[in-house]
């Protein structure tokens, strides 16, 4: 009992992880039906958003709120990597929408320059440059409408430009001179500690628990409830969706579909960098963090239906705690005697890496029975 | 009584039930076609026209119901095993290959067996080559053999289309709105083959345009809602009054 | 898709051969064997390259996983070498096998004694796995990103299977060519590489004249045919999956073929080759070549990784960039490469810009006037 209770929390563990950085992907994938590969790359923003609040709450004005540091990267973990994807969206996948591979290849070719980009710019000055994006992008639309209308326009977008970038440049060079670690680039990977309040365990029914991975679950329900309230509830999500189901007539309708896009491609990209939050707790990071996700992900959204949410959350569980049955060979511990041939084959799979294998495998064969998955999407769009 | 099999039909419908998430596309659709027959099939928009080809072409599986065609059932068979048993399909809106050129679209269609081995290693019959020659003519394409298909005229992608399909050589054609966005006369030249097409094959022909429709001069089954509202002659089809509700309307003047 | 499409001249096709040949000839007592050896491994990821070019440029299945099958065709290679080098070492298996305690050796190894077998299992293996993925991926309509994808997480899957079976084949660390001997030779010696440099050649030309035979024709016709409108194929009467299984087991074996003669010439099979990275490259070679022009992949392969060769010599850290930026300028503003630009329409309009070649219209009087009025 005991061990299956251990084994359903472990799982719960790794699925949680999973699901918060699939459900970005999920969010962009089902409904714009764009293939992000460079979702990786913002969620190892977001995990480098952490890394960098952390050693800014460490200056002394800040060192009495060095404890809730984490809650604030996450907010900002979601800016930056929110930010990095609508950059993306204006300048690259607008032009590709409805070439999947196309947008494929090209987001590939965004994680490689991403990846580069934190390894040869010191993250001060990578933190400047996200400062003056946001404010590039942003301020013009905080513009009262008689400064937008007019003919001018152009000229207040231009200088709103120049302000960007001397108050990034200024910004860069501020926290480059106050924090010696981000003043220099380096390819190295970098470590988050987390908090004191988060360090050690906790005793849930008996078993016991790192209080890291509680926060990941925390993180990723609230992620998760979210995410749902703003689709089923707000006026955006309902536009969202909307266009989801029908571009032209949206379009026709009045609704901006440009802004829709940017929107949620704003918000998958931000999810990924809570994603990136989470996964920072769990190991060191660096340039590469995200490209070990990546493929899971797309994995969680195939088998859980593309377009599908409940089926993201099922089959992020269901992979999770398949990983912890399979990778750590729990079936041998909670059957100890079973044959031997059968204990051989158990103990060939566990590890983890072994536990991927299986699981691809078995995904591959589950989607020979269900190939749209477990929910799939229904509708006459699907066909063509 | 409809739905028994009669030795002449080439096809038959029986009971045929369509449902998309409990949306009914087709109802209890029933209809017979004899062997040579013309027919044209009419309906408002959304009245399953079009789920009805797909279902005999074997793209919709339908929920209930039996589809009979030259005595074998159609239905759970994939749709290139269908179409080799002679079942021809023309789409609503023209789909041809656009960066193949004419005559590598109508190769493809004449080609028999359609296996990779015979295509890769054997080249093309004479009489295969003749017969492209022979669609050429017929649709007006022959001094446009050598240009990519997609730079052709919508008018002349539809007749392309209309000559793979005839080069498929089906016992059964369905015709798919094959005169959207052409001119009269060209409509007038698309009624007329297809006219000429029946008799050695079996035609059925979906459209909107009744001038089209009456100059088929055949028998015509009205859908709507998913069934057969009414079958017959273009005269006693406008005298009806269920149909003049659903779908023709009174004369205007 | 341009509509016309330059013909080149029989004379310049004949010349552009005989040129070629002779420098095929001349490469080995030209080149540096250092050089020698470089141009020879990336001739022999052409031939990988063609065979994404006659999945993706042709029928338009995007696999991320070509990795698979050039890595089992060098893991054949190997495993051959290896065997046939090995009398040495206890229990005469290879060396590494002592590492970790290995005395028998593993059963699949055992045919890979024969030089026949391994003749025809570089190719046949990886065709064969790649035709039944290929198949029960395709059988189940999975296709578009979806089939991107699941060759993406098949990568992974052999890559972690690979990576992590020491016992059986030596893990991360590979299995090492270079000092294995082949017909009393060594494998990493001059005088064999030089031989590796034309056989690879030779290959590249048979593997482009066997591409060429496979896209000709009514076959090739409806492999473009599913990539266009692959339901309207079907409706025609034929059998989609089982072309699409074909022509990706045909992939897999010319990249079985490429990952063999990459092997000997780089001197050691590992997976490295099963990277997720290096299959995605694969594509952009093709992709900034030109897909479904088969020279332009070769060309493509060759030219990027010898820039990828110069640049990360003199600038480590730029490639990534360069790298990166080539995929999103392909994409965004060259798709169909630099060879379907130049057969294209591409460069005429780039003169015309530069007023150095007049337009060439389909209506002729109108346009004259206006370009007279222009230039004039
Ligand atoms: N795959 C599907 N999923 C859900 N609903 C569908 C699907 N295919 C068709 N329908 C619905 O079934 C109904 C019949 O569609 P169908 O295309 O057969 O109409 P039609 O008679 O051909 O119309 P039109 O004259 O406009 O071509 C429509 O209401 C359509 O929305
Ligand atoms: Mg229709």
């Amino acid at each position: 009992m005991e061990l299956l209770l251990d084994s359903l929390f472990n799982g719960v563990a790794i699925g949680s992880v999973l699901l918060v950085a699939a459900l970005g992907l999920a969010i962009v994938f089902g409904l714009m039906g764009v293939i992000n590969l460079a979702h990786g790359e913002l969620m190892m923003l977001g995990a480098y958003t952490t890394y960098v609040t952390q050693l800014i709450f460490k200056l002394p004005i800040l060192k009495p709120f060095y404890n809730s540091y984490i809650i604030v990267s996450i907010f900002l973990a979601f800016i930056v990597s929110g930010v990095v994807g609508i950059l993306l969206e204006k300048t690259i996948i607008r032009k590709l929408y409805g070439s999947p591979l196309e947008t494929l290849l090209a987001t590939w070719g965004v994680s490689l320059i991403l990846q580069q980009f934190v390894r040869s710019v010191p993250l001060a000055y990578g933190t400047g440059l996200v400062i003056s994006l946001l404010i590039a992008l942003f301020l013009p639309t905080i513009f009262p409408l008689k400064i937008k209308e007019s003919i001018n326009f152009k000229y207040y977008k231009f200088s709103t430009w120049i302000f960007a970038a001397l108050t990034g440049v200024l910004t860069g060079s501020l926290i480059s001179s106050s924090v010696s670690k981000l003043s220099r680039a380096s390819a190295r990977n970098v470590d988050v500690t987390a908090p004191s309040w988060m360090r050690g365990q906790v005793e849930i029914i008996g078993t016991t628990f790192p209080k890291t991975r509680l926060m990941i679950i925390v993180i990723t329900l609230i992620s998760v409830i979210a995410i749902t309230l703003f689709l089923n509830q707000s006026a955006w999500g309902m536009r969202i969706r909307a266009v989801t189901q029908n571009r032209q007539m949206s379009d026709c309708l009045g609704i901006s579909t440009e802004k829709v896009d940017i929107i949620t491609f704003g918000i998958g990209s931000g999810l990924a960098g809570v994603a990136g939050v989470a996964v920072s707790l769990l190991g060191s990071v660096g340039p590469n963090v995200g490209g070990n996700y990546i493929v899971g992900c797309f994995m969680v959204v195939v088998l859980g239906g593309v377009g599908n949410l409940l089926g993201t959350v099922f089959a992020s569980f269901g992979i999770g705690i398949m990983t912890d049955l399979i990778g750590a060979g729990r079936l041998l511990s909670i059957w100890p005697d079973m044959p031997l041939p059968l204990s051989n084959t158990i103990n060939f799979f566990a590890t983890t890496s072994m536990a991927r294998v299986m699981i691809f495998a078995l995904i591959v064969i589950f989607l020979q029975f269900k190939p749209t998955g477990l929910f799939p999407q229904k509708g006459r769009m699907v066909e063509n | 009584m409809r739905g028994i099999m009669d030795n002449t039909d080439l096809l038959n419908l029986i009971d045929i039930t369509v449902s998309f998430e409990g949306f009914l596309a087709l109802n209890k659709l029933n209809l017979n076609l004899k062997k040579g027959e013309l027919r044209a099939v009419i309906g408002p928009n959304g009245a399953g026209k079009t789920t009805f080809l797909d279902v005999i072409t074997g793209k919709v599986k339908p929920t209930k119901g039996e589809v009979i065609f030259k005595g074998k059932s159609l239905v759970g068979r994939k749709e290139h095993k269908i179409a080799r048993l002679g079942v021809g399909r023309k789409f609503q809106s023209p789909r041809i290959f656009e960066n193949l050129t004419v005559k590598e679209n109508l190769e493809i269609s004449v080609t028999t067996p359609k296996s990779p081995l015979n295509l890769i290693n054997k080249s093309i019959k004479d009489e295969q080559i003749n017969e492209i020659e022979r669609l050429m003519k017929i649709v007006n394409l022959a001094q446009k053999v050598d240009s990519k298909a997609g730079s052709l005229s919508h008018g002349q992608k539809q007749w392309l289309e209309i000559a793979m399909l005839v080069g498929q050589k089906p016992d059964l054609m369905l015709v798919d709105e094959p005169v959207a966005g052409l001119t009269d006369e060209e409509t007038d030249l698309t009624a007329d083959l297809l006219k000429s097409l029946s008799g050695e094959n079996t035609v059925v022909v979906i459209d909107h345009d009744m001038e089209f429709i009456r100059r088929l001069d055949s028998n015509v089954s009205v859908l709507n809602q998913g069934t057969v509202l009414c079958e017959g002659t273009m005269e006693t089809i406008q005298k009806d009054q269920k149909v003049i509700d659903v779908y023709l309307g009174r004369p205007e003047d | 898709m341009s509509f016309s499409k330059i013909k080149f001249d029989k004379k310049i096709v004949l010349s552009f051969w005989i040129i070629l040949i002779a420098l095929i000839i001349a490469a080995p007592t030209l080149l540096p064997v250092f050089r020698l050896n470089l141009l020879g491994r990336y001739l022999s990821l052409s031939i990988v390259a063609l065979g994404v070019d006659l999945i993706w440029g042709y029928t338009g299945l995007l696999s991320l996983g070509q990795g698979i099958f050039f890595a089992l065709g060098g893991y054949c290679a190997a495993m051959y070498l290896q065997i046939t080098s090995s009398s040495e070492f206890p229990n005469n298996i290879p060396e590494f096998f002592a590492l970790y305690g290995v005395e028998k050796l593993p059963f699949f190894w055992e045919p890979f004694r024969s030089p026949i077998f391994t003749f025809f299992a570089i190719w046949i293996i990886p065709a064969l796995v790649a035709g039944l993925i290929g198949f029960l991926v395709f059988r189940n309509r999975i296709k578009g990103v979806y089939f991107s994808i699941l060759t993406q997480a098949s990568l992974l899957v052999f890559f972690n299977f690979f990576n992590g079976q020491q016992k059986l084949i030596n893990g991360t660390n590979g299995l090492k060519t270079d000092v294995t001997q082949l017909f009393g030779q060594m494998v990493g010696s001059e005088s064999m590489q030089r031989i590796f440099f034309w056989i690879t050649a030779i290959l590249v030309i048979a593997a482009w004249f066997f591409a060429k035979w496979v896209v000709k024709g009514r076959f090739g016709n409806i492999l473009i045919g599913i990539r266009d409108d692959e339901p309207r194929v079907r409706f025609t009467g034929y059998n989609p999956v089982i072309f699409k299984t074909i022509i990706f087991s045909i992939a897999g074996g010319l990249a079985g073929i490429s990952g063999a003669l990459y092997t000997v010439q780089s001197g050691i099979v590992s997976p490295q080759f099963m990277t997720v990275p290096f299959s995605i490259e694969m594509v952009i070679w093709v992709a900034v070549g030109g897909r479904g022009t088969l020279l332009g992949a070769i060309l493509g392969a060759v030219f990027i990784n010898y820039a990828k060769s110069l640049v990360s010599e003199a600038l480590p850290a730029s490639w990534m960039f360069i790298q990166g930026g080539l995929f999103i300028l392909v994409v965004t503003a060259l798709p169909e490469g630099v060879l379907g630009w130049i057969q294209g329409d591409g460069p005429r309009n780039l003169l015309q810009r530069f007023g150095l070649k007049r337009k060439i219209e389909t209506y002729p009087s109108l346009e004259v006037n206006n370009n007279e009025g222009n230039n004039g």
